[in-house]
């Protein structure tokens, strides 16, 4: 058992008081971290959203698949570079990753300050069950970006052996092998848990649901924002599965 | 009835604490919960114990004075204060866990009670109109919106009992906070302060040790007054106003 | 007028009470300024000399108490530029029992139109209060009614509004103009909250400092002036002193004595009763208030009673069964040929809506008749039906929810029963007092340098309060009054530095520890809250809603019986130098010991019934309090002697004078 203070002496209450602070700033606050990790969510949700419409082309066949992702690098020259569009929004998504992770790593450690000695009974009545996975399933989605571009992009792991400059061919390698599925689809789970509650919660923190329709209306596009995502790129991996993706 | 209370015993801020067991026997189910555990001072007082400590002055739910970690909930089961929560709520035979407020911000001071102060001082940082005495126009010189006038009112019901924050998994006081810059913010005479007061009160409220908030919800469900979650996202919006104006 | 029913011949004026007091000089207020009443307060303010500005912050000023009053005056004073230093029991200034207020605060306004004044709301309080207050003060707390809302606007207080963003105004405790000012039910919360905001704003700003959880335990008086306190640190247990160059107490009323009352557990009369000890003189202590519409009692284990709002008695019919055989029977079965609706029955014009006193004194017949209903509580039924079958026909169930459903839903939630289905059970509870140490114009005690503002004075209500009208005294007096006349005081300030070793300063400290360390060693056999409760049921009663000369005299003995056995017989554990919540009660109930032979000495020499004081030997044909305005016009102002043997308190009367009312009995028949 850990005790409430680091104080070893109480004479008076005054030793319990805390000064006022003198230096504020809005860009220091809690707010402002939160403001910070809803921004880069969003980001996050506007690249899987274009990642998940890239990923459905995987019904088109290898071809149209392949081309998209060749286009991708493509797009925009001779104004960019080769792979410059890519690179622009890799750049935001590494950003947006640095300050989604490090606002989530303070508002953790501050959350875990501000209560050192647990209840020994603590019910949750208001909470749902996302929002209280957020963190794990935060640890959870790093993990699997980490892997994900380990298999697709940096790495290129083709467990099968296959080709891996082939997108397509890599893809259905990727999800012909049972396990990989099953850990992509337990990360859309997590993903669609995340977003869930990420996205009314963003609402809130942007101070977009002050009244209780705004807030019952963001709820609602939570839901329907993480299912169409869970499902949506949870397609590609089960169809693969069933063989109707295939080479 | 008859029940096995579990609660926790703490001989001062600095020494451990650990829950004790205690039977009550023929409590009348008219009882408030407070006059409960009255009763068992009343025994412990006759058999030579110390009698526990807990807090609370007007016992009608208005004064934000009482506030027990019951059985997990903040304030016991139902949404009202501790001291307007009554025996009947219990059934015969029950095990209950009374816990005081757990926030490293309101350090328990014995027993049962806690030191809320932090609380005052997230006010002294601009939780009020800056307005001298005698210097007030006349009442009616600024009329005000009805509807406004009452949102004012609904969050100014806060009695600033801190249930919300032993509720909130992250330690928060954001619905504490959100009650009065809503209530301010509502009213024409709250403006002219509005931006400088959100920074200071979120910068107290971050120094004090609260954690930050991520739109759980346990709060508002704990709310004795059923301050909604509402306020939250007003914070949210001023403080994000606040920075747009360079504060 | 009715004819008195007086059953001594010789009853008035007579004093078989001489036995328990001594009779002193005569005392008068010599602030007021003479001349037209409504230039009084004028003068007064323009008379009143100025500290300067520069001065002030050399200038300190202790308040004790954050209730509406004690905020008020702290947040005004400092403001000012004094350095104000402010103490309460409870763990922020913000829980001070003014919270608890819920019917609304009057203001002479006049934003209805509905011919309001200041003079009306005068009038309206002097004989509310039974023509036992001051004209000056009340004339002055009717002025400045009108600026007190203008500041709680400002601050952002969040009054009822209409839909045009105007001020809402209801009419309130029975007088005929709307000038009541409200926040739903939660006016005193909105007021305090707003007090309690400007105060913290002061904190911030440098110019306050705030204590909380510190109990003033003594008053220290030094050269004939208060210079100080002794307080504990209710957290850490020691005992601290602090000067100042003026004390102002705020610290609320001590309906307490009654052990169950509508107020705040830790309401106590330990700092008035300190200062009364001290030298300050105790005014009217028995004028006690008696509300109504209060949830019954259920059980022994009550520890407080809650009241609900008067405005149900405007539907609700009030009635016990006729006969007592009925008593526990399901209300709904009872037939209407088996009812008593008393106060119908006896009052056939003003039925249910008589004032406070009288719906209280007929309810307690009533159960002593054995008719009351409910829970057997010490082998009496305590409570009468208040039932609402007739108003929820007539206007339907919707239109009471609209009006009343968070009172209901109040009720239903303490007593587990539905209003709306079964008649609701009220009974009579201790709420107010008039009573409180005597002050001047200026609201400085009889001790220079000790101001007393709010309920812990007695200035303003005479023998009765109206509705509305204390959240109206505590402001006016904190916001307004205060700080224009202690400046005149301040003026001849900073006083001399008191050294800690002063003798006064020594022996108050002493005082202080003796007593501490004398409740934790008596280690005797009864908790402190057993000697509360059946001192409470001794003052109940017999100086309850009905005083008899016999009964007084008794409950006299009793008391000193007890506070005997007390001082023998308690059981304080836990130490002194920590948070211990027993010892805090021993030292308030050790005091209301000695305050509740006072308010039954006062009670026993006032041989009349006026406003709260009931006197069964002086009563009217009808059963209305009878006055007696030839021999008891006057404050009773009470000084302290001692309570061993052969020291018996010594009465200053005050005469009241009355130039601009005219003196009337009451009658609401
Ligand atoms: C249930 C209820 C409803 C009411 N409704 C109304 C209404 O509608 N309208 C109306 O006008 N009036 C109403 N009243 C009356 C009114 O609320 C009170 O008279 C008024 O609020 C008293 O204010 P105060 O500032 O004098 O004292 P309080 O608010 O009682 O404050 C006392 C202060 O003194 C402090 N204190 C006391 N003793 C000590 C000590 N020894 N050491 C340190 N600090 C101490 C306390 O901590 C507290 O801060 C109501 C009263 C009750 C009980
Ligand atoms: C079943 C679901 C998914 C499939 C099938 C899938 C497939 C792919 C493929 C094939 C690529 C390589 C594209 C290329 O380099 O041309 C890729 C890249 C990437 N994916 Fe996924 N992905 C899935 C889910 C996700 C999710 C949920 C995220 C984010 C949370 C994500 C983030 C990324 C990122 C950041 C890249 C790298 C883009 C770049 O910079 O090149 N993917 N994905
Ligand atoms: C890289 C791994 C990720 C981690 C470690 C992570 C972690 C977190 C954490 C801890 C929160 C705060 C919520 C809380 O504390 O309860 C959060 C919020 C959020 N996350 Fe993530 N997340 C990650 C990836 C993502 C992805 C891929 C998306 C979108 C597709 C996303 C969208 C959001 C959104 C919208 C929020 C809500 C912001 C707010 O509450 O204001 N996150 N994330
Ligand atoms: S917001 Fe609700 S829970 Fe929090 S302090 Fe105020 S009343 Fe209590
Ligand atoms: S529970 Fe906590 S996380 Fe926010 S919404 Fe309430 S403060
Ligand atoms: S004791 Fe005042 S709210 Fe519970």
């Amino acid at each position: 058992m850990r005790h409430a203070g680091t104080l070893t002496f109480v004479a008076s209450q005054t030793e319990l008081a805390k000064p006022l602070v003198e230096q504020v700033r809005s860009t220091r606050s809690t707010i402002a971290l939160k403001i910070g990790m809803a921004a880069s969510g969003l980001i996050f949700v506007l690249f899987v959203l274009l990642h998940m419409y890239g990923n459905l082309k995987a019904f088109g066949g290898e071809h149209a698949f392949n081309t998209y992702a060749h286009h991708l690098r493509t797009f925009g020259e001779p104004m960019l570079p080769y792979g410059g569009l890519l690179w622009i929004v890799r750049a935001v998504l590494i950003v947006s990753l640095v300050v989604h992770v490090a606002t989530a790593a303070t508002l953790w450690k501050r959350a875990r300050r501000a209560r050192r000695v647990r209840y020994a009974v603590k019910k949750n009545t208001g909470a749902t069950w996302a929002s209280l996975l957020m963190r794990w399933g935060g640890v959870t989605l790093l993990l699997f970006i980490i892997w994900h571009l380990l298999n697709f992009t940096i790495g290129k792991i083709n467990v099968t052996g296959g080709p891996t400059d082939n997108p397509y061919r890599l893809l259905v390698d990727t999800f012909d092998t049972w396990w990989l599925t099953l850990i992509y689809l337990v990360a859309m789970a997590m993903l669609g848990a995340h977003l869930h509650h990420g996205v009314w919660s963003a609402c809130q923190t942007l101070g977009l649901t002050s009244n209780a329709r705004a807030r019952r209306r963001a709820k609602a596009f939570g839901l329907v924002l993480a299912l169409v995502i869970t499902i949506g790129f949870s397609l590609v991996p089960i169809f693969t599965v069933f063989g109707v993706i295939s080479y | 009835m008859n029940l096995t209370l579990k609660i926790w015993r703490q001989p001062d801020p600095v020494s451990e604490g650990a829950l004790a067991t205690y039977q009550v026997e023929d409590i009348s189910e008219d009882m408030s919960f407070l006059e409960m555990l009255d009763v068992l001072n009343e025994r412990l007082n006759s058999e030579g114990e110390e009698p526990i400590a807990f807090d609370s002055d007007c016992r009608e739910g208005i004064c934000g004075m009482c506030g027990l970690m019951i059985n997990g909930d903040a304030h016991g089961p139902l949404r009202t204060t501790t001291c307007q929560l009554h025996m009947r709520t219990f059934k015969d035979g029950e095990t209950i866990t009374i816990e005081p407020w757990r926030s490293t911000a309101f350090p328990v001071l014995k027993d049962l009670c806690v030191d809320r102060r932090a609380f005052d001082r997230i006010i002294q940082q601009g939780g009020y109109v800056s307005v001298n005495t005698g210097a007030a126009p006349d009442a009616h010189a600024m009329p005000v919106p009805k509807a406004q006038a009452d949102r004012a009112f609904d969050t100014a019901t806060c009695i600033g009992c801190g249930a919300c924050v032993a509720s909130c998994p992250n330690g928060s006081a954001s619905l504490f906070l959100g009650a009065k810059i809503t209530h301010l913010g509502e009213l024409p005479q709250g403006q002219a302060e509005r931006d400088t007061r959100v920074v200071k009160m979120v910068a107290q409220h971050d120094h004090e040790g609260f954690g930050g908030c991520t739109n759980i919800g346990e709060c508002a469900a704990a709310c004795p007054k059923e301050i909604p979650l509402d306020v939250i996202s007003q914070l949210n919006k001023d403080l994000r106003t606040a920075v747009r104006h360079g504060y | 007028m009715t004819k008195p029913k007086i059953l001594d011949s010789d009853f008035w004026g007579r004093n078989d009470a001489a036995e328990y007091f001594d009779l002193g000089d005569g005392i008068a207020d010599e602030k007021a300024p003479p001349g037209p009443l409504d230039k009084k307060w004028e003068t007064r303010e323009f008379e009143a000399r100025i500290a300067n500005p520069a001065n002030r912050r050399r200038l300190s000023i202790i308040v004790v108490g954050t209730g509406l009053a004690g905020a008020s005056a702290a947040a005004t004073l400092g403001e000012a530029g004094y350095v104000v230093k402010s103490f309460c029991y409870q763990d922020s200034p913000r829980r001070a029992h003014s919270i608890a207020a819920q019917g609304g605060i009057n203001a002479a306004k006049n934003y209805k139109g509905d011919g309001d004044s200041v003079f009306r709301l005068f009038y309206d309080t002097i004989k509310g209060g039974d023509y036992r207050s001051r004209e000056s003060n009340v004339y002055r707390l009717a002025e400045v009614s009108r600026n007190i809302i203008d500041q709680c606007v400002a601050q952002g207080v969040p009054f009822a509004r209409e839909y045009g963003g105007l001020l809402d105004n209801r009419s309130f405790g029975g007088v005929q103009v709307s000038r009541t000012f409200y926040a739903r039910g939660q006016t005193g919360q909105q007021l305090l909250l707003g007090a309690y905001q400007a105060l913290e704003r002061q904190v911030a700003a440098g110019t306050v400092k705030t204590y909380s959880r510190h109990e003033m335990l003594e008053l220290i008086v030094v050269d004939g002036r208060a210079r100080g306190i002794i307080v504990r640190d209710l957290v850490s247990g020691e005992i601290e002193t602090y000067f100042a160059d003026v004390v102002v107490l705020a610290s609320g009323g001590y309906g307490n004595v009654f052990f169950l009352s509508t107020n705040a557990m830790g309401s106590n009369v330990t700092a008035s009763w300190r200062a009364h000890r001290k030298g300050a003189y105790m005014a009217n202590p028995c004028f006690t208030q008696i509300h109504p519409t209060c949830i019954p009692v259920t059980g022994t284990h009550q520890s407080k009673l809650t009241l609900m709002s008067e405005s149900l008695r405007n539907d609700g019919r009030i009635w016990v069964p006729k006969d007592a055989a009925d008593a526990d029977k399901d209300p709904r079965e009872i037939p209407e040929e088996d009812r008593d609706y008393y106060l119908e029955r006896i009052y056939p014009a003003f039925g249910n809506l008589v004032p406070r006193d009288i719906a209280s004194r007929q309810a307690k017949n009533v159960c002593d008749e054995g008719r009351g209903v409910g829970p057997e509580v010490d082998g009496v039924r305590r409570g009468v039906y208040l039932d609402f079958a007739d108003a929820m026909e007539r206007l339907g169930r919707k239109a009471i929810e609209e009006k009343y459903g968070n009172l209901f839903d109040m009720y239903a939630q303490i007593t587990g029963e539905d209003p709306y289905q079964v008649p609701m059970r009220i009974y009579p509870a201790v709420h107010y007092v008039m009573g409180g140490l005597w002050v001047d114009y200026d609201l400085q005690s009889t001790i220079p340098g000790l101001f007393v503002t709010g309920e812990a004075n007695f200035s303003d209500h005479g023998a009765n309060r109206l509705g509305a009208s204390a959240l109206m005294q505590g402001l006016a007096d904190g916001y307004f009054v205060l700080s224009n006349t202690i400046r005149d005081y301040l003026a001849d300030g900073p006083f001399e530095k008191i050294d800690e070793d002063h003798p006064a300063v020594v022996e108050a400290q002493q005082s202080v520890q003796s007593r501490v360390d004398r409740f934790l060693s008596v280690n005797g056999t009864r908790s402190v809250d057993s000697y509360h409760r059946e001192l409470g049921n001794i003052m109940w009663e017999y100086c309850g809603m009905e005083r008899t000369e016999d009964g007084l005299k008794k409950a006299i003995d009793l008391i000193r019986g007890l506070r005997d056995d007390f001082w023998r017989n308690v059981r304080v554990l836990g130490t002194a130098e920590s948070l211990n919540q027993s010892l805090e009660r021993a030292g308030r109930v050790a005091d209301f010991l000695e305050l509740g032979e006072l308010m039954c000495i006062d009670a026993l020499h006032r041989r009349e019934s006026c406003g709260g004081h009931f006197r069964a030997e002086s009563q009217t044909e009808d059963g209305e309090a009878l006055r007696d305005d030839d021999h008891y016009a006057y404050v009773a102002a009470w000084e302290w002697k001692g309570l061993d043997v052969g020291e018996k308190p010594v009465l200053h009367k005050e005469d009241l004078v009355y130039e601009n009312i005219e003196l009337k009995q009451r009658s609401y028949k």
